[in-house]
């Protein structure tokens, strides 16, 4: 079976044609703001990014989040390493004090099915994109829900914060981001403290209670004051009368 | 230990009190203003010829007594706000006025002289429709309430209940009025709408039906606004669509009859409802046969109803109001009409003839910066000679009531719309001639040495002249006695005082009108009026340049919005004179979403107000080239964010250099679970002094000290009280990073909320305990500053450290404040409006979330005192003593000149202004400082060093030549 060489070449180039748009196809990632359900009882929502000199947002996946659900909800993320031609990019937005923003699509935790979980819209956050570039794509991303476990707010911040216009000479160092992720739930505020309050109070008057000297009578505490005041009251009356007298004959 | 505790506590006590007012300091350092509201009753008291008094019952729930004479209060009695204390009727008979109040839920009766309670009872339930007083054989002994269903009388006496009806029919007939003429029925009038009107006449003895009939009247759907019953129980209608009158007498037809106007020679504005105006002097007679139709907006008719036949009296044309007033045993009619445009002219006409009385002209100047007359309330009274004098009191559109005596002489004025005051600024008052010749000197540009030196001399030699002529009024003053010395307060006289401690008060109303008033003696200065101000508007009041930029005028801003449509429109104008400013504010055919005021100035020195429309276009003002060019200078450092409540959405955004705008960050709240209710950012003129607090170990501990953060009150919707929350979020409002979230649970609002420094200051209801509590949230840097020197939003990356602590406070509370002073050194202070009406200024140490549960030496050294759960209030606490501030609103803090004083204005129904000193007058000598002791000390200290200087001297002298 001897086929034509030029038809074999066909074939071969279409088969790497198909398998090429695959690949690309895959490296492209899902339809944006799809959620996926992972092995691990989690899922996974796409964190996108986006650099332009311009300034005008066109959203690209960086990674994914993978979210687990529950009382106390964590997060990991996976996400890609920067390609050469984004490199090039963000340094040049960074030259231009461009922004550098994420967005992750507005999701619910703790609901049990995917189709709950989905809300309309994304939350947004930015960095100045040469703050991005200085600190070497080290960012700490958090996520913030709210009591019932809607997702209302995303934030990120690099470390170090700064732009003071350092050069980044290794291109090495801006492939790999280096982040830190966490998801923070609303904190409980204090009510007043009565209890502890009382309870102190208790301990006082125990303490109090157990001390002999504060149970006296007022007497039986000042009675040395008080025979005092008494005598100094009795020896001033008496020197008195004299005085009075000779000032009212003068 | 418990002492030690206990002299710590008294330490504190005794250093925290707020400095109260000393007897005779009583109104020195404050005024209070009191008001009633819109009138929508008055009547005056027509018992003797020499009464003084107008009572009056007002939109804002208010019945009120006052002096005819001086414009003042005699006695004011404030309900209960909103629908439930709402006044529906007022009816005077003698010394007693009655009021049915909160849509017929009681029945009051006052004793107008004292303005006492006679008696009050409680009405059956169903929603209000009319009253009227009842008499017979010209006494009048009840009261008749009806209601949606039925209708029920009262004794005058004691308010008991004679009889109660139900209204037959009344599913489906509209019953809306109720009339009597004496004669022992009771007519109530129904209608259904364009088809009948039902008439039951009730026997007034013991409530039965005397008559039931209906009556064809397919034109007509209101009683109340169409119909009156003139002279012996005729009942008149007008109808705009036939243009006819039509009549019915209530004792003997079944049937209306319809009389053209035409046939009377009259004609109608097409498009204008005729407005029937009758009067019935004494409820125990019928009503007379005169009455008022108006015709046309500027048209009334004095008409007669003769044997059936309706007689034209006179025709007033043009005529803006019109009202009829009894005395004794006349009637006469008050007609106002247009004189000239800065004036109007009333007269008095006979009721019985139409005839102008002589004499009885009176003129009413209009006011340029008022509204238009809007009510005429006549009071009539019989002169010696037994002819007809009278005063008037008119209600204008701007809420303002002005009393006026024959000729023309304005005996008072109140103006009404400051009981309902929106915003506030305070604004320093300009220097004095003098003092503004001196700063101009350094205005202007240089113009060669000699020139310069000329000025500076004649500066001076002017500095000169006033000083001397002030010494020469002192002295002028001084001999005269204390009583004669008055100290008016014109727009000429006006000028900062040493410490700026007197300011303008520029005053915004829910009515449009806007004030300007003196902080010192709480004299109106000016007043304007805008028209055209839409129901629901939205106000926000900002200073575009202060009188700091000589020779520049001092220019606020305006924005009012409409909150339906979001249009907003801009009145820039003058706050010293309250003249509207010659710059044309710019067009704004897009809603408004937000507006933001930049520290950036034009090349005037006017601030440059940033408008952000629906398309997220921006607009500046003033928009000169010069500022163009700034903002595109500086537009990627300006932020701004909007809140969508409706949404849950708040987003920030970032100007570009073409001022169209960029979104930048957004947070969403699901309007699910809660809704935002407020946001609050910090006052841009406060300064905090100290960047840290020293702790007990003498390491600093740093304040986050964001300026821009942002504090979002959020409240469930779920308002179950075990599940209820209310959420806090502290975002930056330039990064929209989420600071800290909290959630104070089993609690619900309305929350109150001050932002501040580094602290966040809430207080809200527990649902759980079924109190009031207070929360304090404190931001702290750290013991290391990250950056000291600039704070940026897009270079903090450590969060703060967050502490709080929750306190019961013993009262629910109706506005807070924080006060405010020149360079942030004095303490703060909560200004706390209470709906009891007093103003508590509770030192924000007694909410410090530092303050410990278990006391150390640490917490000693650094005064913090010691932890208790409930936050007292203590009576020197209240700095409005006896003053107290009926429902008050808002309070304004402004800082004075000097560091230890705080201007404070609180607004409600009443307006009290006075200075608060949160760390005591410590830059201050007391006013009975004594200046003799200290010099005289001063003086003998010196000499005695002299002399025994020279004492010294020679001896000294002395031992060397021994």
């Amino acid at each position: 079976m001897a086929l034509p060489l030029t038809f074999n070449i066909a074939l071969f180039s279409t088969l790497f044609f198909v398998l090429f748009t695959d690949v690309v196809f895959c490296n492209n990632g899902r339809r944006v703001g799809d959620v996926m359900d992972t092995e691990f009882g989690g899922f996974s929502v796409p964190l996108e990014h986006s650099f332009e000199v311009d300034d005008v947002a066109q959203f690209r996946v960086r990674g994914a989040l993978v979210l687990k659900a529950g009382r106390e909800p964590s997060v990991a993320l996976t996400q890609n390493q920067l390609s050469e031609e984004d490199r090039a990019k963000l340094k040049e937005v960074a030259a231009v004090d461009g922004l550098y923003r994420i967005r992750v699509p507005r999701v619910l935790l703790q609901a049990d099915r995917q189709t709950e979980r989905q809300l309309e819209g994304y939350l947004t956050a930015f960095v100045r994109a040469c703050a991005m570039v200085e600190s070497h794509l080290s960012d700490v991303i958090s996520l913030h829900t709210d009591v019932s476990g809607y997702l209302i707010g995303v934030s990120i911040v690099t470390l170090p914060g700064a732009c003071r216009g350092t050069e980044v000479e290794d291109e090495v160092d801006l492939e790999v981001f280096n982040t830190t992720l966490s998801v923070m739930g609303p904190v409980n505020a204090p009510g007043p403290e009565t209890a502890l309050f009382l309870e102190r109070m208790e301990m006082e008057t125990e303490k109090k209670g157990k001390n002999p000297q504060e149970q006296k009578s007022f007497f039986a505490k000042y009675w040395y004051l008080i025979l005092g005041g008494a005598i100094f009251l009795v020896v001033s009356s008496a020197a008195q009368p004299p005085a009075g007298g000779g000032s009212e004959q003068s | 230990m418990a002492k030690l505790i206990w002299l710590c506590l008294n330490f504190v006590i005794l250093c925290s009190t707020v400095g109260a007012v000393f007897e005779d300091q009583v109104g020195k350092f404050d005024w209070r203003q009191q008001y009633v509201g819109k009138v929508i009753f008055s009547n005056f008291d027509a018992q003797s010829q020499s009464s003084k008094k107008v009572i009056v019952a007002t939109e804002n729930n208010v019945f009120a007594s006052l002096n005819i004479r001086t414009g003042e209060l005699f006695w004011r009695h404030v309900d209960a706000i909103g629908p439930e204390g709402k006044i529906d009727a007022l009816l005077h008979h003698g010394q007693d006025a009655l009021l049915v109040v909160g849509d017929g839920r009681l029945l009051r009766s006052w004793e107008i002289n004292i303005g006492g309670l006679n008696w009050e009872i409680v009405l059956d339930s169903g929603s209000f429709q009319s009253a009227c007083l009842i008499g017979q054989q010209d006494i009048v002994k009840h009261v008749a309430v009806l209601k949606k269903t039925a209708i029920s009388l009262h004794y005058l006496s004691n308010g008991h209940q004679k009889w109660i009806e139900n209204l037959p029919e009344s599913e489906t007939v509209d019953y809306q009025s109720v009339y009597s003429g004496g004669n022992g029925e009771v007519y109530v009038l129904g209608t259904v709408p364009h088809s009948h009107i039902a008439i039951v006449v009730y026997s007034l003895d013991d409530g039965e039906i005397i008559r039931q009939f209906s009556v064809e009247a397919p034109w007509l759907s209101n009683i109340q606004a169409s119909c009156a019953v003139i002279g012996e129980g005729m009942l008149t209608c007008a109808d705009s669509a036939t243009v006819s009158m039509y009549m019915l007498d209530l004792e003997t037809q079944t049937e209306m009859s319809q009389i053209p106007l035409q046939s009377l020679g009259l004609e109608v504005t097409p498009g204008f409802q005729p407005v029937l105006r009758s009067t019935q002097p004494n409820a125990a007679r019928p009503p007379l046969s005169e009455f008022f139709l108006q015709v046309g907006p500027e048209q009334h008719l004095l008409l007669q109803l003769n044997d059936g036949q309706i007689v034209t009296l006179r025709d007033f044309n043009p005529a803006l109001l019109v009202s009829f007033a009894t005395t004794g045993e006349k009637t006469i009619a008050a007609v106002m009409s247009p004189k000239n445009t800065t004036a109007c002219s009333v007269n008095l006409f006979s009721a019985e003839s139409g005839r102008r009385l002589l004499d009885t002209t009176l003129i009413f100047p209009l006011d340029p910066n008022g509204g238009k007359p809007e009510e005429l309330y006549v009071q009539a009274f019989l002169k010696k000679d037994d002819s007809v004098g009278y005063r008037v009191m008119v209600q204008t559109e701007d809420h303002t009531l002005t009393f006026i005596q024959q000729p023309g002489r304005v005996m008072w004025t109140r103006e009404e719309a400051l009981s309902d005051v929106v915003t506030m600024e305070m604004v320093d008052l300009p220097l004095t001639g003098t003092q503004a010749e001196l700063e101009g000197e350094f205005g202007k540009k240089a113009d060669g040495l000699f020139s310069m030196v000329l000025k500076r001399l004649s500066s001076q030699l002017i500095l000169l002249q006033a000083w001397i002529s002030h010494l020469w009024k002192l002295f002028y003053d001084a001999r005269k006695p204390r009583s004669q010395v008055k100290n008016e307060v014109t727009i000429e006289n006006l000028s900062r005082d040493e410490f700026n401690l007197q300011k303008m008060m520029v005053m915004v109303t829910a009515s449009g009108k806007l004030f300007g008033i003196d902080s010192k003696t709480g004299t109106i200065v000016w007043r304007h009026y805008l028209d055209n101000i839409p129901a629901n508007a939205a106000f926000k009041l900002m200073v575009q340049r202060t009188t700091a930029h000589f020779p520049h005028p001092p220019q606020c801003t305006l924005l009012i919005k409409d909150k339906d449509t979001g249009l907003a429109t801009l009145h820039v104008f003058n706050p010293i004179f309250g003249k509207k400013s010659h710059v044309t504010p710019p067009a704004m055919p897009q809603p408004i979403l937000q507006s933001l005021m930049l520290p950036v100035m034009d090349q005037d020195y006017a601030k440059v107000l940033l408008l952000v429309d629906d398309q997220y276009k921006v607009s500046a003002f003033p928009s000169t080239k010069n500022v163009l060019q700034q903002l595109q200078e500086i537009a990627s450092t300006i932020f701004f964010y909007l809140v969508d409540s409706s949404q849950g959405r708040l987003s920030g955004y970032r100007l570009r250099t073409d001022l169209s705008t960029e979104l930048i960050w957004e947070v969403v709240v699901p309007t699910e679970v809660q809704k935002i209710v407020s946001v609050k950012g910090k006052r841009p003129n406060e300064h905090v002094h100290s960047q840290g607090r020293v702790m007990g170990d003498r390491s600093v501990l740093y304040k986050y000290l964001n300026p821009n953060l942002l504090a979002v009150v959020t409240e469930s919707t779920d308002t179950h009280p075990e599940r209820s929350f209310m959420g806090i979020l502290l975002i930056d409002g330039v990064t929209g990073r989420i600071i800290h979230e909290a959630v104070q649970r089993k609690a619900k609002g309305p929350v109150h909320i001050v932002h501040s420094e580094n602290w966040v200051v809430y207080e809200y209801w527990s649902t759980k305990s079924r109190r009031n509590e207070f929360s304090v949230i404190e931001l702290y840097e750290g013991t290391e500053l990250y950056n000291s020197t600039v704070f940026s939003s897009l270079d903090r990356p450590h969060a703060p450290q967050v502490l709080q602590q929750s306190y019961i406070f013993p009262s629910s509370i109706s506005t807070m404040e924080a006060t405010l002073t020149e360079k942030g050194i004095t303490s703060r202070h909560l200004l706390i409006g209470l709906p009891s009406g007093g103003i508590l200024s509770l030192p924000k140490m007694f909410l410090d979330p530092r303050r410990p549960e278990i006391v150390t030496e640490q917490s000693r050294e650094e005064n913090l005192i010691p932890y208790a759960p409930e936050l007292l209030i203590r009576s020197e606490w209240f700095i409005n003593y006896n003053q107290t501030v009926t429902r008050v609103r808002g309070i304004y803090t402004a800082p004075s000149g000097l560091e230890s004083t705080c201007l404070v204005v609180a607004y409600g129904l009443d307006i009290y202004q006075t200075r608060v000193y949160p760390s005591k007058q410590f830059d201050v000598l007391k006013d009975d400082y004594d200046y003799m002791l200290i010099s005289s000390v001063l003086l003998a200290l010196f000499f005695a060093t002299m002399i025994s200087k020279r004492l010294a001297e020679v001896k000294l002298l002395n031992r060397a030549w021994r």
